[in-house]
């Protein structure tokens, strides 16, 4: 019964978090309810018994990624959303759509014949198990995802690295006119 | 004792707030947390299926899903900070050409 509360109350702030993330217009505020759509995600993992993905859940994603897309909304100054008209496909058959089939797989999950149920903490997910699963059993997947992780450091050095500094002669993409043009206003100026 | 199908309702709606988000937002920030939002919906369901079936294993491949998607989010946003600085906007509607 407890079990039950806990995991609706976390579920409630989870869900929450997730609609603020749509209806908020500053990016930063979709930013921070995410974070509180991960911190109560990991409080789920531990009502599941996983106690080492929940840590790695609130250390990873609500740690380190979430930084990443901060770091990013300040260093960009990302200001209130403009409202463009955007894809009518996409407002006028995809959000029906979708809507239509989180219905369909609710109404599926909810009136299942036989209601699958476990206790809560059957499954001991400890570091020690899942580091003998990882480190034997799934070596090599582990040893690929770290090379590209790797990869994609490089990939990201390399497209975040500064362009070219002016005066050398430019090879990358010429940059857009209005840039251009405020460039020649401050060369003109005496 | 719980019942596995409400773990799965509640990552399926997670997983649909992310396309939602994903179809509605404009900011391009706010559609890559959408992908975000998606992956963590994936995530609960691989670990509520874990405890349901009593294999572990389901869990590793959390941990895999977490990986990819923090080198997704590294590139990600370093594509973001490229296309800012060539374009000058964050909305997805005024990057509508491959040429500068």
């Amino acid at each position: 019964m407890l079990h039950l509360i806990l995991f609706l109350f976390f579920g409630t702030i989870c869900v929450a978090g997730a609609i603020n993330l749509l209806v908020q217009s500053h990016p930063i505020n979709s930013a921070l309810s995410l974070i509180v759509v991960m911190a109560s995600l990991a409080a789920e993992y531990l009502l599941l018994g996983a106690e080492f993905v929940a840590a790695v859940q609130v250390l990873v994603y609500a740690g380190a990624i979430m930084v990443l897309f901060v770091i990013t909304i300040m260093l960009l100054n990302a200001g209130k959303e403009e409202r463009t008209k955007g894809s009518r496909v996409a407002t006028l058959i995809g959000v029906p759509g979708v809507v239509l089939g989180g219905v369909l797989v609710a109404w599926t999950l909810l009136h299942r014949p036989d209601r699958l149920s476990f206790p809560v903490g059957a499954l001991k997910g400890d570091p020690g198990d899942i580091a003998r699963l990882l480190f034997h059993d799934f070596l090599l997947p582990f040893e690929v995802t770290s090379v590209l992780i790797l990869i994609a450091i490089m990939g990201a050095v390399v497209l975040a690295s500064r362009p070219e500094p002016v005066g050398r002669p430019v090879h990358t993409s010429p940059r857009p006119r209005e840039t251009r043009e405020l460039v020649a206003t401050e060369k003109d100026r005496p | 004792m719980i019942p596995l199908s409400y773990y799965l309702l509640l990552s399926g709606i997670l997983f649909i707030c992310g396309v939602l988000g994903f179809l509605i937002k404009r900011n391009i920030i706010t559609i890559f947390m959408s992908i975000e939002l998606m992956l963590n919906g994936v995530n609960l369901s691989f670990v509520a299926f874990a405890a349901q079936w009593h294999a572990l294993s389901g869990q590793v491949f959390v941990f895999f899903v977490m990986v990819v998607a923090a080198a997704e989010a590294a590139v990600g946003l370093a594509i973001i900070i490229a296309v800012y600085r060539t374009r000058e906007t964050l909305n997805v509607d005024r990057v509508n050409l491959l040429k500068l």
